[in-house]
């Protein structure tokens, strides 16, 4: 492709999109499409038929909008009215009353402002919004723009530089530079370069990064492509796991629409750049996320960590400098470029710009995935985005970052969201779980509930992490029985120092969070189970003793 | 020729506070025996790659908070090593007490009893009583092999083993299956050992073993450990250099 049809055919297609007055996008992204999206997306083409209105009105098979407790959702532009639990039928009165008599059915709208009030989307610009199978519909936003920026108006030094000036740092979980990361790769000597895209996502629960790849996958082919251009690769791996059909197959189309139109392969936009990307499925292991992991996943051989250094920076795919950002990560950087890093490095807090998703679960009002400024305080997202918990329950704890993140009490609810004050407080940023609990739930059973995910998902390389997390479940387990004494809570803390401190890998280093906050926040109910045999949730002492009981 | 060059680079550093001098690239387990100064180490074994597993080799570099294996970091200039700190000590007991209660190792039943490195190391460290409890594992031995025998319930997943059979013997006939806590070393594809195609009966894996996992079966465990290895290792390497 040259740089000219880029242009004639994004104003093509935004003059296209233009023409109709009405757009329904009609999400059928994971979260809807088990609950009938397909069949409301064909309701919505034959309804726009019947009444005679197809000129005016375009329906688009989206990604998701970001509302998956209301599926099937919805989106009507202009105006962003957004419906829920849409069905065949009520598609039909929807294209009656809102397109043709232009009345918004008000009883079928979602009316939650407060969900949408302190969202910032920036990696989620497109979703919901485009049709991800359809390239033109990225390009009619701006897509592949800031590709052609990169590759015909900055040299790869000037791209890093605009990187690190926006401050990014890497979503995928350890919060580390990007622009620095790309300027390691970028001065590493050998040849040739890789690029990997982590979309491994083995955090149950957590499900952002397969949602962008779901609703923008050329966001991050795009970002893949700049990143390649900055450190000098010409090929990438996107790694995801297989348990991801929809983001696969999506994915996949998305290639190779972008290789069809030449904005992957040889001499992009006609100058020297040339790039590819192929995928690579993970085998569903937790810990196959770990760098070092894919590293060894896509060589071939058993997804096991290894020790850095060598960093893959270094040293990565068959011995080649190698950089491995998360998905979302790469999503951020089109955006940086046509916008500026002073604009980016604007938005969100001091040390921690630009913003994250998360996948809002547990007992909220409003789950679903969000994407918030950082800074933002662990309040707003729960009780503002989220609504709060259930009608007649009371808050008892947040967890973020996935299986191994931390559980915040109550009082911290005011801490903002950045990797700093997440990591000071015994949480981490993880790749973007949040998991809010309320009265119903024991504290020493879901850590043990946790420990014994990260138990089963040790890859079994490390002394601490293989066997000393199997002894801390165990332990953890005979205080939901009614076992153990006072003295074992202060080896549960030597024991946990160990396995963080000595692990090998991030699995084995985080993994005693759930414990060591628990433990901090939420003592008197380690104390509680021990000395009266008592849960106050209710979860515990199934088996004969204790009290308590639903 | 510059990565040659760059490999022999001669750098100092000190180690318990002893300057030593090292080649670039090296760790810092080889750097401090090198220079006589003990650290212990479980899984590591010289001549075989490194596999930064067992954590008892553990030191701290002055600077950082954290610890590191030291049989897998390399040295760098100007590092101030620590091999033998309170905290160490504490972390290297945990290791060899976990390893301990993994399975079942009763010492007075074993082969190795006596000729132990994991035995040897709870001795050093220490290690009178276990804090956490012993799991009870229940592996079937296996006594197919003519002259070898391989008790899982003995294994401390080291891959010794792995790595010797794949690197030096140069067949890979042992590998590990599943993970975290199930894994299991096996031979071929799971096969039992007496069956192993791919097994050349070398005993280099039984040579190495530092438990009583592998053993040669009628022979003192003691005989049959490492006295050969040394001159194989050795040979092997100095292959590796030359050619
Ligand atoms: C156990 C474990 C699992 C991980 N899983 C993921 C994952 O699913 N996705 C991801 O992007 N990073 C994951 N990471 C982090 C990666 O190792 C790596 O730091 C990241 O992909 C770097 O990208 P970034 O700099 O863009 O964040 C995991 C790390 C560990 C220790
Ligand atoms: S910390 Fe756990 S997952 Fe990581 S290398 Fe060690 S055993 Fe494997
Ligand atoms: S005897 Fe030799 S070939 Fe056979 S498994 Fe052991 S090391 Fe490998
Ligand atoms: S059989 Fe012996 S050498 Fe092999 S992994 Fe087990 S303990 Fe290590
Ligand atoms: S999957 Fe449809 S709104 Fe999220
Ligand atoms: S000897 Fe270094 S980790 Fe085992």
């Amino acid at each position: 492709m040259k740089p000219d049809e880029l242009r004639s055919l994004a104003q093509k297609e935004a003059e296209a999109r233009k023409s109709y007055r009405y757009r329904i996008n009609v999400c059928c992204s994971s979260g809807c499409m088990p609950f009938g999206a397909l069949k409301v997306l064909s309701a919505f083409k034959d309804a726009v038929k019947e009444f005679g209105v197809e000129g005016e009105c375009y329906v688009a098979r989206t990604g998701c909008i970001g509302t998956c407790s209301i599926a099937p959702a919805v989106l009507i532009e202009p105006g962003d009215y957004l419906y829920q639990n849409v069905t065949p039928d009520r598609a039909k009165e929807i294209v009656k009353e809102h397109i043709v008599n232009g009345r918004p059915v008000k009883s079928m709208l979602y009316g939650n402002e407060a969900y949408f009030k302190k969202q910032l989307r920036i990696v989620l610009r497109n979703a919901g919004k485009i049709d991800p199978l359809r390239i033109e519909d990225y390009i009619a936003v701006g897509g592949y723009y800031a590709l052609l920026k990169a590759l015909t108006r900055m040299t790869p030094e000037g791209v890093i530089e605009e990187v690190a000036l926006s401050g990014l740092k890497g979503r995928g979980g350890a919060g580390f530079l990007t622009g620095l990361k790309w300027r390691y790769v970028a001065r590493a000597t050998g040849s040739p370069k890789y690029v990997i895209a982590n979309l491994d996502e083995g955090d149950p629960g957590v499900f952002a990064n397969r949602t962008l790849a779901e609703a923008d996958p050329h966001a991050i082919i795009e970002g893949m492509a700049i990143a390649a251009y900055a450190v000098g690769a010409s090929k990438g791996y996107i790694y995801v796991r297989s348990e991801y059909p929809l983001a696969v197959e999506t994915l996949k189309k998305a290639i190779e629409a972008a290789r069809s139109m030449g904005l992957l392969g040889e001499k992009i936009f006609e100058t020297a750049f040339s790039f590819d990307i192929e995928l690579r499925l993970g085998a569903g292991a937790f810990v196959a996320g770990e760098e070092t992991a894919i590293l060894a996943s896509i060589e071939g051989r058993r997804a096991m960590p290894r020790p850095r250094p060598p960093y893959p920076a270094q040293s990565g795919l068959w011995g080649k400098p190698t950089l491995i950002n998360n998905v979302e990560t790469l999503a951020n950087i089109p955006v940086i470029l046509l916008k500026g890093s002073e604009w980016f490095a604007s938005i969100g807090a001091k040390n921690c710009t630009g913003t994250k998703c998360f996948s809002l679960t547990g007992k909220v009002n409003n789950p679903g995935l969000i994407e918030v400024p950082m800074g933002i305080t662990l309040r707003e997202v729960v009780f503002e985005i989220g609504g709060g918990v259930p009608p007649g329950r009371r808050f008892k704890a947040v967890q973020v970052g996935g299986p191994s993140g931390g559980f915040l009490p109550e009082q911290l609810l005011d801490l903002p969201i950045d990797y700093e004050s997440l990591t000071k407080a015994g949480a981490i940023m993880g790749s973007g779980g949040i998991v809010v609990l309320d009265d119903t739930s024991c504290m020493v059973d879901t850590a043990k509930f946790f420990t014994e995910f990260c138990v089963d998902e040790s890859c079994g390389k490390c002394v601490p992490c293989r066997v000393g997390l199997y002894k801390l479940y165990k332990i953890l387990d005979g205080f939901t029985r009614g076992e153990g004494s006072l003295e074992d809570l202060q080896k549960v803390e030597e024991l946990c120092e160990f396995i963080k401190e000595a692990s090998l890998c991030g699995l084995g280093q985080t993994a005693p969070n759930p414990t060591l906050t628990t433990l901090r926040y939420f003592r008197d109910e380690y104390v509680a189970h021990i000395l009266e045999k008592k849960c106050s949730a209710g979860k515990c002492f199934k088996n004969g003793g204790g009290v308590g009981g639903e | 020729m510059a990565e040659v060059w760059e490999a022999s680079k001669m750098i100092e550093l000190t180690i318990d506070g002893k300057k030593v001098t090292a080649k670039e690239g090296d760790t810092i387990l080889k750097v401090a025996r090198e220079n006589n100064i003990y650290i212990p180490a479980l899984c590591y074994l010289e001549g075989v790659s490194s596999f930064g597993g067992c954590r008892v080799c553990l030191v701290e570099i002055k600077g950082s908070p954290r610890v590191f294996a030291s049989c897998v970091t390399p040295v760098a200039e100007g590092m101030e090593i620590i091999t033998n700190s309170e905290r160490l000590k504490r972390y290297r007991k945990w290791a060899v007490e976990l390893l301990l209660s993994e399975r079942p190792h009763v010492c007075s039943v074993c082969v190795a009893n006596g000729s132990c490195e994991l035995q040897q190391l709870a001795t050093d460290l220490g290690v009178d009583h276990l804090r956490v409890e012993r799991e009870w594992t229940n592996y079937e031995l296996d006594l197919t092999h003519e002259r070898f025998a391989y008790d899982p319930n003995r294994c401390i997943l080291c891959t010794r083993c792995i790595r010797i059979c794949d690197e030096i013997e140069g067949v890979h006939t042992i590998d590990l299956m599943l993970r975290g806590k199930n894994s299991k070393v096996i031979f071929d594809l799971n096969d039992k050992w007496g069956f192993a195609e791919s097994c050349t009966s070398c005993g280099k894996c039984s040579a190495v073993c530092p438990v009583g996992a592998l053993y040669v079966k009628g022979k003192p465990h003691s005989e049959s450990k490492r006295k050969e290895l040394a001159s194989f290792v050795t040979s092997r390497r100095s292959e590796k250099t030359i050619g």
